[in-house]
This record gives structure tokens, C-alpha cells and sequence, in this order.
């Protein structure tokens, strides 16, 4: 550059250039995105007709706030499958390629997390323990009945909670041992015996799938029943505290308003054997009861 | 404005731990977390928690096991506390009720694990964690200890003086899932990170997808160094498919690993001549790739574990759930056939720095569980030292937090003790894409707050910044999907920085982070909604990934020697005379700054002297 150009106008060209060169960068980056979505959106179009096998779903799509999703719809995707895929993947897929707005919870993908429970052809499953290969087309997929939906596949989860904490849901005694070294000990049989109930992840699927829960909004459920057996039946508690437990789960409420329908023994992906857990409070709160007559 | 004693960020095993110690000390403690507190990763966890519990075992043994496991790059004053304080906090779970396995005289089992010189891990059957948490979970009902559920904490509102150790941490921004609020919270005497796993930074991972790294990012932005970030375990046996975990357990009760002529390579090739399939995870993991790369492996992609010879009962009385995972997920009964098994990113031994109160150096800042480094796990983890971690560090800062009197912590935080400052050789810039009027997609830039400023207002301000972020980001109309940024970075770490790592491909990462930062600047939100936005948060999260993947790879790229899990091509051999340090990046207006401090290898009555690892 010449040395005659006075010093302010070469500030001044300085900064325009600069500010030019920023605009070119800009332009540039902004090119370059714009490149690298159409090529995307491309490639997830073709991956969907090329692949050998593409499954059909029918999702539900529903958004208070967006004035073209509240009214309820379905909508339809076409996810190219590979070996091993389940619901979820496939929901990802969808997310991730066509639609970045549809809603659902996951986190863990390995059946321990909860957070996608779902409605899938008709019953209530987990996203992620749930094989494409299994199910028939069209896919249909919906939040968990019963429960009120806050967007597409999320459902609000307030209800269930409160009825799982109803239970006093925690371990309690009056006969630990004095040493913080020294374990309560437990027979194997015993462990045995509360280790089904002790699998729950908080799912909702049984709750979802019971007739009666869904008619009388203050029954306690599967779950929250199963989380007092966890705790009535675990020698542990002692016998003063199994009374308290019972107590809780005579209540008008409680056990005593299952039908005996198996529904929630049929969706509880940890196949917790819900009914018969429920049976046997039956039967403990009745010895119970004989005790005092 | 919310205003709490203590504020705990994260509701897994560290966060729950953290919260009831808080509240044991009288604080007023909240939870802040994005997901409800079951759903948190811990329950995941399948093997087992260390424990020295029975005659014949000690902590100063589960010490020595744990120093050496971790290629003597973990500070002996953490590891210390980690053994002693086990045994207590194990049994304290029992006394809450947690449903361990038993033994028949009714006392809890402990079954052998990867790199213990005695069978000291507790466990719950193959799900260990979930019983954890769960436990974790009903002492916090029990105690009323609120919960904010569903809240994504985006950013900590840190006063800005010069330097991070003058600075204070007043509290935090978080924003409400489900209704789009973003509100502050004010910590009156501090927050506890607790956020857990970075494992989505990489493709094939064992982590949830909520596993984005976010506590450590925060931390990181707002001046607490991140400690050994190049240090990733990756778990010898995941399913290729999804990652999915298979726990160690299997190995410890006797599971065989075999290529595909059916040779049981740990022994036929001597990768492990005396512990065979139980050496460390790094061993382990090095020796199936190795299979692989030379031809051995089954599709050109895994190896077998197989169990079948354990027996039915056995299997189902203490592997009961990796029958259904293998069933599940990869469609394999793995009472019938071997189940395929891969190496896959597990567990970040580097993070946040902290001493052995769970202390960061900007006060009123801890961190606890897998987000923090109190340099346990040094170089490499054991299988069954994180969820002890979790325990004993989550209460030492819960009780620290909450203003209980601790003895003062033997490691010192950020650059006040000894350091050297470190050079990398980098092919692209680092750090911050673009500061100015692009900053929004960077994150912004801290509120700046005189001394005159309070902790309520300096909260307030951050409050501020973050909602015109997120309009900025909700209001934009195109550019570029998360989605496709957060795919580009985890294929490129997962090639570039996995198990065996070289010079060129670890500056291909960098130059592959360095492009995704810059498409990151365009990044477009596509969902408008304030209702559950997952789309606004996972592009919140990248954020987050970028900075981690950078840490990760610089700190690869500058340890220029072979330790734990850190195998370079180049560097064949552990160099003690040179990297007894840990590798520390403090962010500095916007750029990664390198510097290192020693190794603590003394400890309470000794010092753990460097020893060739051998199994
Ligand atoms: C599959 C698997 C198996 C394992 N098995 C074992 C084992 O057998 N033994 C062992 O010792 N270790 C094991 N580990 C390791 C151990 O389980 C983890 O290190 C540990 O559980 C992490 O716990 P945490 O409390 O630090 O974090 P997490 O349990 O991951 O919890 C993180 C919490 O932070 C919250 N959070 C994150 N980001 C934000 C944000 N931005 N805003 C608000 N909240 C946020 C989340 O909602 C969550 O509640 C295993 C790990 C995995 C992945
Ligand atoms: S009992 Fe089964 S179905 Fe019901 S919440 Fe628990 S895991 Fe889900
Ligand atoms: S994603 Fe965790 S249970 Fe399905």
C-alpha cells in the first residue's frame, strides 16, 4: 500500500474492508449451511427410497402453543430400518431427519430410564425395549392414555408421582443395628421374595393400562401398590410397620378396588408381577383384619 | 427469582447424595434437574460399588488397587478418601434400605471386579445402580427435600473478577421445560454440579442421551479448569448395535472372551497372562481392537463373550438382567449363544477440578460424581470406584456446602499452588467461533458484575443474558440443525479419539470441531414452541459438546506418552519423568489455555511409587 495515502482514510479502509470481509465470511458460512442442509434433507430423502426396507409410522402430533398443531393430528414418517432398530430409534430418526420438532422423553435407550413409555398399537410399551420387526404397519404411535398430553408423545407425569409418593415410599425401621459397619441382615429368600417389586422404573405403563385408575383418579394404582409391597414384604421393616403399610393400602382407595384385569401385568415392561402382588396385600390385609376380630 | 441455601445441579447418585447431606446440615437444599431424578443415568449402573468390608480386605488395599489402576495419575489424598469412606457410606444404603444381593449368613455379597486384589464390589444384581437411585430417591421424599424437575440449567451466575480464583458463584440459570420460563435461582451458600456423564460427545456410547457434558461446560466457561478431560474409559464389553452395556459382572463371574477362530485371546496372544478377561477395562479394550484390526474379529467388528458355562441358575441369580439387555437389544439369548461385544466410550475419569471437599476453586462451587475430577480415577477407572464416588463425594459437598466444618483439602484448586504452563500444537484456532455480534450461538459472555454488585442482581443478569439467547435462537428463521452438527462431531471423535489415538487423526478432530463450531454459529432452532422444546435444548447442549470435544482432544493431543487409557501411537511408553501431572484447561477470554499441575502420590502413611501395571 502506498505510503502517501494519509492516515485516516487507511484507518477508514481498514475497518470497511474489514467489515466487507466479515460480510464475505458471513455470506460464506451462510452458503455453507445452507449447503450442508439441502444436501442432508437430500440425503435422508433418498436413504428413505433407497433403503430395502423402510417402516411406516403414524405419529401423534399435538402442540398447545403452535397454532397449526393444536389441533390433534397424525402424521406420517417413513424411516429407513436397520437391523436391531426399535420404536425409538426410529422416533429419533424421525426427529433428527424430517422433523426437528416432534416431542418425546428419552434418555438412558436401555429399558432403565422410564421416560418412553408409549402407546403403541394399541398397548403401552417402551420405546426403546420395543423391535420395529415386531409390530405391523402402520405403526401407530400415541402418548400413554389416560393422562394428559403436554406435546406430541409427552405426557404430564405430575398424577403418577403424586400417587407414588402417597405410599411413603421409603424404607423405615425402629431396629437398625448400633455399629455404621454392621449390615441388617437379610435372608436370600427374602430378597427373593421383594426383588421383583424393587424393578420398577417409574414408567406408568400399568397405570395407563388400568381401567380403574382411569375411572377413579384417587385409586393408588399398580405401581404405587407395588411400591408398599416392596417395602411390607421386606423382613427388614418389622412387623409394627407392615400394620402401617397395610393400613395405608386398605384404604378406600387402595387395594381393594383392583379387578383383578392383569392389564398392568401385561404392559409392566419389568415384568413385575403386578396383579399377584396385589393379590397377596388382599390376602395379608384380611389376616389382618382377623387378628382384631 | 427462586432462593435456596444450597442448590444441587443434577439428581443422579452424586446429586441425591449431595442433597441429603445439605439437608442433614440443616440447609434449606434444592434440586435442580433436566430429567426427574429416576430417570437419572446412575441407574444404569449394573456392577457394583468397591467397598473394603470383610475381614481380610482394608481401604489401604482397595488404595493401592485403585492408585495402580490409575496409572498413578490419580492424587492419593482423593483416592484415600474414596477407600475410606466407602465401607461407611456402602452400609449407610443398606441401612436405608437398599435391596442388595446376600450372602446366606444374610450379610451383603461382594463378587470380583476388573483390577481388585479382592472380590470387594457390592452389588445388587445386575442392577446396581437402579437400586441406587431408587434407595437414593426415597430418602429424599422421606426428608420433603424439594425437586425441580424438568429444569435444564443453562448457565452459573459467577461474579467476573480477573481471576477465577477471586471469583464467587452466586447461583444459577435454569430454564422450565415444560412452560419455557427462564428463571434464576440464588444459592446463599452454594451450588453443587452434579451433571454426570459427557458420553454423547461420541457416537458409540454407553451413556444416555442427557449425558451432554453441561456441568462440566458451565464450569469450564465460568473459570473452573477442566483436569484430564483426555482421559476416556472405553468398556471392553457394549453391544455393537446401541452401546448398551454388559456388565463387568460377567467377567467376574467367569465370562470368556473369544475371537472369531474361538481362541480365548486375553491368554492365547498375552494380552493378560495372569488376569486374563478380569485385566483393567483399558487392557481389555485395547486387546479386543487389536483382535479386530489384525483380522481375528467376528465381522470385522467385535468379539464373543460368552457365559453359557456358568449355568443357568447362576446366571439368572446374578446376571439376570444382561440376559434380557442381550435379549433385548441385540436379539441374542445369551444362555444359548455368545453375546457380540465391542469397546465403547463409558465413562469420563477427567472433569471438573475439585479437591477432596467437592471444592472448585471459585467459591461456592462444587462438583460431585462423574462431572468432577478429585482425581480418583487418574489415567483409568476401576469397574465399581464411581458409584462409591458418587456417595462419598456428593456427601463431602453436600455437608462442605452446607457449612459443616471439613478438614482443609490436601489438593490444592486452580492456578494457586505449583503449575507449569503447556503448549499444543494446534492446526486451527481454538475455542470461541466468533465473539461480537455471533456470540449468542457461543454461549454470550458473562454479565460483567463490579464489587458493588449483590448476588441477587448478579443472578438477575444472567437471568437477563440467557433469555435474549434463547429469543435470539428461537427467533431465527434458518441455518443449520444441532442435529446434523452434534452427528458430524460425534463421527469424528468416535474415528479420531477413541481407544487408539495418533498425532494426524487427533488434528483431523480438532480441525472437524473447529468446522462444527463455525456451522454452529448458523445453528437454527426449527421448533417455535415454549412447550417442551427438546430441539431448543439439544442445540443448547451442543454447545456444550463442542467445548468437551476440544477439551478431549487437546489434552490427547498434548500427552505425548502412553497412560491408562491414553494410548498414542506415536508414545509407546508410560514417561514418568515428564507426565506425573495432571493436564488442566482453563478458559481464557474465550480460548482453552493449557498448563499442568503434580501428581499427589503421597498419601497417609505412604507414598504409591510408580510400578509397571501388569495382569
Ligand atoms: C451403563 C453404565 C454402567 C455403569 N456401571 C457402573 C458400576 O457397575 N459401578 C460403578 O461404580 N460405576 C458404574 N458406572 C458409572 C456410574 O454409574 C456413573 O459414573 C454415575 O452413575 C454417574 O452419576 P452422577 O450422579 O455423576 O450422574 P448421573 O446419574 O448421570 O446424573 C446426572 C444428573 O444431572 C442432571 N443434569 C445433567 N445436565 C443438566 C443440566 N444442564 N441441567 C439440569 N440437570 C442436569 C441429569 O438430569 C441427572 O439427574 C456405569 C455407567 C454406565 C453408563
Ligand atoms: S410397575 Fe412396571 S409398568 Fe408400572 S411403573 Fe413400574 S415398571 Fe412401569
Ligand atoms: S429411554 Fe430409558 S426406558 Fe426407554
Amino acid at each position: 500500500m502506498s505510503t502517501q495515502v494519509p492516515e485516516t482514510v487507511e484507518e477508514e479502509s481498514a475497518t470497511e474492508a474489514a467489515s466487507a470481509g466479515k460480510q464475505k465470511r458471513d455470506a460464506k458460512k451462510r452458503e455453507r449451511a445452507e449447503r450442508v442442509q439441502e444436501q442432508r434433507e437430500a440425503e435422508a430423502a433418498e436413504k428413505a427410497r433407497s433403503a430395502d426396507d423402510t417402516y411406516h409410522l403414524k405419529v401423534f402430533r399435538y402442540d398447545p402453543e403452535v397454532p397449526e398443531k393444536q389441533e390433534p393430528r397424525f402424521d406420517d414418517f417413513h424411516v429407513p430400518y436397520k437391523q436391531g432398530m426399535t420404536i425409538l430409534d426410529a422416533l429419533m430418526w424421525a426427529r433428527d431427519h424430517y422433523d426437528s420438532s416432534l416431542t418425546f422423553r428419552h434418555s438412558c435407550r436401555q429399558a432403565i430410564c422410564g421416560s418412553d413409555a408409549l402407546f403403541v398399537n394399541g398397548s403401552q410399551r417402551l420405546g426403546c425395549k420395543t423391535q420395529l420387526s415386531d409390530l405391523s404397519e402402520p405403526i401407530r404411535v400415541e402418548p400413554l392414555p389416560h393422562s394428559d398430553v403436554v406435546k406430541d408423545l409427552v405426557v404430564d407425569m405430575e398424577h403418577f408421582y403424586d400417587q407414588m409418593e402417597s405410599v411413603e415410599p421409603y424404607f423405615q425401621t425402629n431396629s437398625l443395628p448400633d455399629g455404621e459397619l454392621d449390615e441388617q441382615r437379610q435372608t436370600r429368600e427374602n430378597r427373593e421374595k421383594v426383588k421383583m417389586s424393587t424393578r420398577c422404573i417409574w414408567c406408568s405403563a400399568c397405570m395407563s393400562s388400568c381401567n380403574i385408575a382411569a375411572g377413579d383418579n384417587e385409586y393408588l394404582g399398580p405401581a404405587a401398590i407395588n411400591k408398599a409391597y416392596r417395602f411390607a414384604m421386606d423382613e427388614r421393616e418389622g412387623e409394627d410397620m407392615k400394620q402401617r403399610r397395610l393400613e395405608i393400602l386398605e384404604q378406600e382407595h387402595g387395594v381393594w378396588r383392583c379387578q383383578t384385569q392383569f392389564s398392568c401385568t401385561e404392559v409392566c415392561p419389568k415384568d413385575i408381577p403386578l396383579t399377584e402382588h396385589i393379590q397377596e396385600l388382599k390376602r395379608e390385609a384380611i389376616k389382618n383384619n382377623l387378628k382384631f376380630w | 427469582m427462586y432462593e435456596h441455601d444450597v442448590i444441587v445441579v443434577g439428581a443422579g447418585g452424586a446429586g441425591l447424595r449431595a442433597a441429603i447431606a445439605a439437608h442433614e446440615e440443616g440447609a434449606d437444599v434444592a434440586i435442580v434437574s433436566k430429567l426427574h431424578p429416576v430417570r437419572s443415568h446412575t441407574g444404569a449402573a449394573e456392577g457394583g460399588i468397591n467397598a473394603a468390608l470383610r475381614e481380610g480386605d482394608s481401604w489401604e488395599d482397595h488404595a493401592y488397587d485403585t492408585m495402580k489402576g490409575s496409572d498413578y495419575l490419580a492424587d492419593a489424598p482423593a483416592a484415600e478418601t474414596l477407600c475410606k469412606d466407602s465401607p461407611k457410606e456402602t452400609i449407610k444404603l443398606e441401612h436405608w434400605g437398599m435391596a442388595f444381593s446376600r450372602d446366606d449368613d444374610g450379610r451383603v455379597s461382594q463378587r470380583p471386579f476388573g483390577g481388585l486384589s479382592f472380590p470387594r464390589t457390592t452389588y445388587a444384581g445386575a442392577e446396581t445402580g437402579h437400586q441406587l437411585l431408587h434407595t437414593m430417591y426415597e430418602q429424599l421424599v422421606k426428608r420433603g427435600i424439594k425437586v425441580y424437575d424438568e429444569w435444564h440449567v443453562t448457565r452459573l451466575a459467577v461474579s467476573d473478577e480477573e481471576k477465577p480464583e477471586d471469583r464467587t458463584c452466586h447461583g444459577i440459570v435454569a430454564y422450565d421445560v415444560q412452560t419455557g420460563q427462564v428463571e434464576g435461582f440464588r444459592a446463599r451458600n452454594g451450588v453443587i454440579l452434579a451433571t454426570g456423564g459427557l458420553g454423547q460427545v461420541y457416537d458409540h456410547t454407553t451413556n444416555a442421551v442427557a449425558n451432554t457434558g453441561d456441568g462440566v461446560a458451565m464450569a469450564y466457561r465460568a473459570g473452573a479448569p477442566m483436569e484430564d478431560m483426555e482421559f476416556i474409559q472405553f468398556h471392553p464389553t457394549t453391544l455393537p448395535s446401541t452401546g448398551v452395556l454388559i456388565t463387568e459382572g460377567v467377567r467376574g463371574e467367569g465370562g470368556i472372551l473369544y475371537n472369531e477362530n474361538g481362541e480365548r485371546f486375553m491368554f492365547e496372544y498375552g494380552y493378560a497372562n495372569n488376569l486374563g478377561e478380569l485385566a483393567s477395562r483399558d487392557v481389555v479394550s485395547r486387546a479386543e481392537l487389536t483382535e479386530v484390526n489384525e483380522g481375528r474379529g467376528i465381522e470385522d467388528e467385535y468379539v464373543h463373550l460368552d457365559m453359557r458355562h456358568l449355568g443357568e441358575e447362576r446366571i439368572i441369580d446374578r446376571l439376570e438382567n444382561i440376559v434380557h439387555l442381550s435379549e433385548d437389544f441385540e436379539g441374542v439369548n445369551p444362555l444359548d449363544a455368545p453375546m457380540p461385544v465391542k469397546p465403547g466410550q463409558h465413562y469420563a475419569m477427567g472433569g471438573i477440578e475439585t479437591d477432596e471437599n467437592g471444592e472448585t476453586c471459585i467459591s461456592g462451587l462444587y462438583a460431585a460424581g462423574e462431572c468432577a475430577c478429585a482425581s480418583v480415577h487418574g489415567g483409568n477407572r476401576l469397574g465399581g470406584n464411581a458409584l462409591p464416588e458418587l456417595i462419598v463425594f456428593g456427601k463431602r459437598a453436600g455437608h462442605h456446602a452446607a457449612g459443616k466444618d471439613m478438614e482443609e483439602a490436601k489438593i490444592t484448586t486452580g492456578k494457586e499452588g505449583e503449575y507449569e504452563l503447556g503448549e499444543v500444537d494446534s492446526p486451527v484456532e481454538l475455542g470461541e467461533a466468533g465473539i461480537g455480534e455471533d456470540a449468542v450461538a457461543d454461549g454470550g459472555t458473562a454479565a460483567d458484575a463490579g464489587a458493588s454488585v449483590s448476588g441477587a442482581d448478579l443472578v438477575q443478569r444472567a437471568v437477563e443474558d440467557e433469555r435474549e439467547t434463547i429469543d435470539t435462537l428461537l427467533e431465527r428463521e434458518d441455518g443449520i440443525q444441532q442435529a446434523e452438527i452434534r452427528e458430524r462431531v460425534q463421527k469424528s471423535m468416535t474415528r479420531n479419539v477413541n481407544v487408539f489415538r495418533e498425532e494426524s487423526a487427533l488434528k483431523d478432530a480438532l480441525r472437524d470441531i473447529r468446522e462444527a463450531r463455525e456451522l454452529y454459529q448458523q445453528v437454527f432452532v426449527g421448533d417455535k414452541s415454549r412447550t417442551f422444546n427438546t430441539d431448543l435444548l439439544q442445540t443448547l447442549e451442543m454447545r456444550n459438546i463442542l467445548d468437551i470435544a476440544e477439551a478431549i482432544t487437546l489434552g490427547a493431543l498434548a500427552r505425548n506418552e502412553f497412560r491408562g487409557a491414553h494410548w498414542r501411537k506415536e508414545y509407546q511408553e508410560r514417561r514418568d519423568e515428564e507426565w506425573l501431572k495432571h493436564t488442566m484447561l482453563s478458559w481464557n477470554d474465550g480460548r482453552p489455555e493449557l498448563w499442568y499441575k503434580p501428581v499427589i502420590l503421597e498419601g497417609e502413611n505412604k507414598t504409591y511409587e510408580p510400578k509397571t501395571r501388569s495382569y
